[in-house]
């Protein structure tokens, strides 16, 4: 039955891998994109720093935008041949056409996600760690047994949540809510004692957006590896392998860790709990 | 024989049409006065006020020499001393007959039900309803239906019994039968004031006719004089365009 | 008009009539079209389903979809959590059922009190139906369950109870006019019957008009708590985790819909008895509620 469908198809079988990294097409012209000499980008409306500055990923601030733009440039594109899109979540991860070439929009990447999707090679190791207001419950705790009795929450489909659940284990369920804007008003006003965020996004949330409040410290990685962030494309997409081959040039030339430097900069000192 | 209910200069209005006009009537006690006139001309409405579910504009409106009008009376217990049974929609559909007819001695008089039902059964046998105590009453007809209604209006023992074209909803072959137990009342010296439209009706039951036009009793008497010799032009009309088929 | 007899006069109740050829050659018409229609129902039935599901399993995306949304796999997984959600949701159904009743049931007594005394408190009661009514559940969740921990007020409930004060507000403003639309319904003479036999205003309420009105709206009544059982679930936004939630969390963590399906599945499942309970309400009232009167 399917056979004779085959011919109507418009999925395409990926390209051959090719282990030298010399030996792949990726020129533009190459390039399968959604439409030809344009590289379409992919994102989350809104967005947040310090990925994105001022919900313009055009502007190639923030640590995402920068990555974007580096990359474009990598495979050849100049700014004007780049164009974004905003995808929701579900419409990055669900079957059926995509509206973008690759969606970055810090996806974690982990076997089981890459049944349904293809992942770029890392760009990112990331942590979690928890905020409080000073003055709370947990304000002053240094342990992660301190956290067992909190109220925590974090946002819906985050690793920030995963980690609540299998990390610190609390005896309370965890608040989940839609978004991070939900959750840093549901913290202000009392509701969690906690909230459970990747460690750049902790930052600028203690630094410029809640007052009064403080990182207690980082989270131990949930598995023991690693969390890393990765670029979401279409399943079998043709473009995986020149996307992936791009990243590792900008980390092989030093690119990333300088946008890390950049953009992340205040990333650090904050202690492991345990 | 002492006067019942006793209606003096009774105005209401809605809105701006002026339904009864300074009526006086008087009803006094065994007595079966019958209200006759065209739609519009205040039966009802004065049927209505006397019970208490309308108040008057003006007048005074006495039962048994208590003025009912009065503010300060208590509607409640005056109603318990007047029955009403209305065209239509009178019984309670979502109980049967008998809980119908014991509803009031049981919620009110705070009769309990075993003596309740008793008293009650045995006045639907005086009508020939016991049969029909335990049905709904979307089982009955509409003769039965009404005459199920009249002894749930009797049954607080009332000392005047309130009829509002009581048969003008039902199919001819079933009017008699309401008829002739309004009769039996009439008989056993219940005191009763009736609106209708059946006029060898009123003739038969009638002490005394009132033909009502636009809010005033234009004249009143016993039937033979009323219905057979009215003095008023507008009786007389009247009467012409009921008899006309 | 005469039939006349074909058989022999041996009935069951005496009746001698026995049907003409005529007649009986009328019903086997009937019976032979009402086969007919039954069969090219079922038959056409049948076609459209083959043709929907060739259609759709020989797409070319269907694989995919299929291990998108009905991967048996992650159904199993997701199972138990979305249980646990779903666990949520019949507990806050059931107290937010009960608590919309009664504050609708409420308001829609205190809207028909005819007194002029009780003015302000039919004013309010319109008033609270108006904007309840209006404002989107959302909107009333958000101010609740993050409005007011806000103001740091000491003995303040839960997240979830003040969730569910917002959805009985909600509820209860819809619940108060078909209520009130149920109670206006029964016939004014019923009423003034009732007041007529000696009744009060709440003995005439309780015995005859509320007896009569609940019957009456049962069914849009029960129609509003089936969608209360959905709308429950958004007091996930709040932090609770509902079923709703709980697949989005699967989801999340897979990139898999298929959770989603499970916790629709359910849903209806829930849903299902309440819906019974409706219909046979409906036909019940319909067969006792015919009006009382004419002949």
């Amino acid at each position: 039955m399917l056979a004779a469908f085959a011919g109507c198809s418009p999925q395409e079988t990926p390209a051959p891998a090719a282990t030298a990294t010399t030996g792949l097409a990726c020129g533009k012209a190459q390039l399968r994109t959604l439409t030809a000499g344009k590289l379409t980008i992919g994102t989350d409306e809104p967005v947040y720093p310090p990925w994105f500055v001022d919900n313009k990923p055009e502007n190639g601030q923030g640590f995402e935008g920068a990555v974007a733009q580096a990359l474009a440039t990598k495979l050849g594109y100049t700014a004007g041949e780049v164009a974004w899109v905003r995808v929701p979540f579900n419409n990055a991860i669900a079957p059926g056409p995509k509206t973008f070439d690759f969606d970055i929009n810090e996806f974690s990447i982990t076997e089981e996600r890459k049944a349904a999707v293809d992942f770029s090679a890392p760009y990112y190791d990331v942590t979690q760690a928890v905020v409080a207001l000073k003055n709370n419950k947990i304000g002053s705790a240094t342990t992660l047994a301190q956290l067992k009795t909190a109220k925590l929450g974090a946002q819906v489909g985050t690793t920030s949540l995963k980690a609540i659940t299998e990390v610190v284990q609390p005896t309370t369920q965890p608040s989940v809510y839609n978004n991070n804007d939900d959750a840093k008003a549901a913290l202000q006003n009392g509701t969690i004692d906690g909230l459970v965020l990747d460690l750049p996004t902790a930052f600028f949330v203690t630094a410029a957006e809640i007052d009064n409040s403080a990182i207690i410290g980082q989270l131990p990685q949930p598995s023991g590896q690693p969390e890393q962030f990765g670029l979401v494309l279409d399943k079998g997409s043709t473009l995986t392998p020149c996307i992936s081959q791009a990243v590792e040039s900008l980390r092989a030339d030093g690119t990333l860790k300088r946008l890390e430097d950049q953009w992340l900069a205040q990333v650090a000192g904050a202690p492991v709990l345990s | 024989m002492s006067t019942v209910l006793s209606c003096h200069e009774v105005r209401k209005a809605f809105g701006a049409t002026v339904v009864l006009r300074d009526l006086s009537l008087d009803v006094a006690e065994h007595e079966v006065v019958v209200l006759i006139g065209a739609s519009g001309s205040g039966k009802s409405t004065l049927l209505r006020c006397v019970n208490l579910l309308e108040t008057v504009d003006d007048g005074t409106i006495h039962l048994d020499g208590a003025d009912i009008t009065d503010p300060r009376a208590n509607a409640d217990h005056v109603r318990q001393r007047i029955g009403i049974v209305f065209q239509a929609f009178n019984l309670f559909p979502h109980m049967t007959v008998l809980d119908n007819v014991t509803l009031a001695p049981r919620r009110v008089h705070r009769v309990p039900r075993p003596e309740a039902e008793t008293r009650a059964l045995a006045l639907l046998e005086r009508v020939g309803l016991a049969g029909k105590a335990t049905e709904y009453p979307d089982r009955l007809s509409g003769g039965q239906q009404q005459r199920a209604a009249i002894v749930r209006a009797l049954v607080n023992s009332p000392r005047l019994l309130l009829l509002d074209e009581v048969t003008s909803a039902l199919d001819p072959e079933l009017v008699g039968e309401v008829l002739a137990l309004i009769r039996d009342l009439k008989d056993e010296g219940m005191t009763m004031l009736i609106a209708t439209h059946e006029m060898g009706f009123a003739r038969r039951v009638a002490d005394r006719v009132c033909f009502l036009d636009a809010g005033v009793i234009l004249e009143q008497g016993p039937p033979d004089q009323v219905l057979d010799a009215p003095s008023q032009p507008r009786t007389r009309q009247f009467l012409q365009r009921l008899a006309t088929p | 008009m005469d039939h006349p007899s074909t058989g022999s006069p041996s009935a069951l109740d005496g009746d001698p009539y026995r049907p003409s050829d005529l007649q009986l050659g009328r019903v086997a018409y009937r019976r032979r079209q009402t086969v007919r229609s039954v069969i090219v129902a079922a038959v056409s039935t049948l076609v459209l389903g083959l043709i929907l599901a060739v259609a759709i399993t020989g797409s070319p995306g269907w694989p995919r979809v299929q291990d998108s949304f009905l991967d048996p796999q992650v159904a199993a997984k997701s199972f138990v959590p979305v249980l646990r959600g779903l666990w949520l949701n019949i507990r806050l159904l059931f107290f937010c059922a009960i608590g919309a009743l009664a504050l609708g049931l409420t308001v829609a007594i205190g809207r028909t009190l005819r007194p002029a005394l009780f003015f302000p408190l039919r004013a309010l009661a319109a008033l609270y139906t108006y904007v309840f009514r209006g404002a989107p559940l959302i909107v009333v969740l958000y101010l609740f369950a993050f409005g007011i921990p806000g103001l740091r007020l000491t003995g303040t409930p839960s997240v979830l109870v003040l969730g569910g004060c917002a959805l009985v507000i909600t509820y209860g403003a819809y619940l108060a006019e078909v209520f009130r639309a149920g109670i206006e319904s029964v016939h004014p003479s019923q009423r003034a019957a009732a007041r007529s036999l000696g009744l009060t205003y709440g003995q005439t309420m309780r015995h005859v008009v509320l007896p009569q009105a609940l019957r009456r709206v049962a069914p849009p009544i029960l129609n509003d708590l089936v969608a209360l059982q959905k709308d429950v679930g958004l007091i996930s936004l709040a932090g609770p985790i509902d079923a709703i939630r709980a697949a989005q969390i699967q989801t999340a963590g897979s990139f898999n819909f298929t959770p989603y399906v499970v916790a629709g599945a359910l849903f209806v499942l829930l849903a299902a008895p309440l819906i019974a309970v409706t219909d046979w309400l409906t036909l019940r009232a319909a067969r006792r509620q015919s009006s009382v009167g004419t002949a």
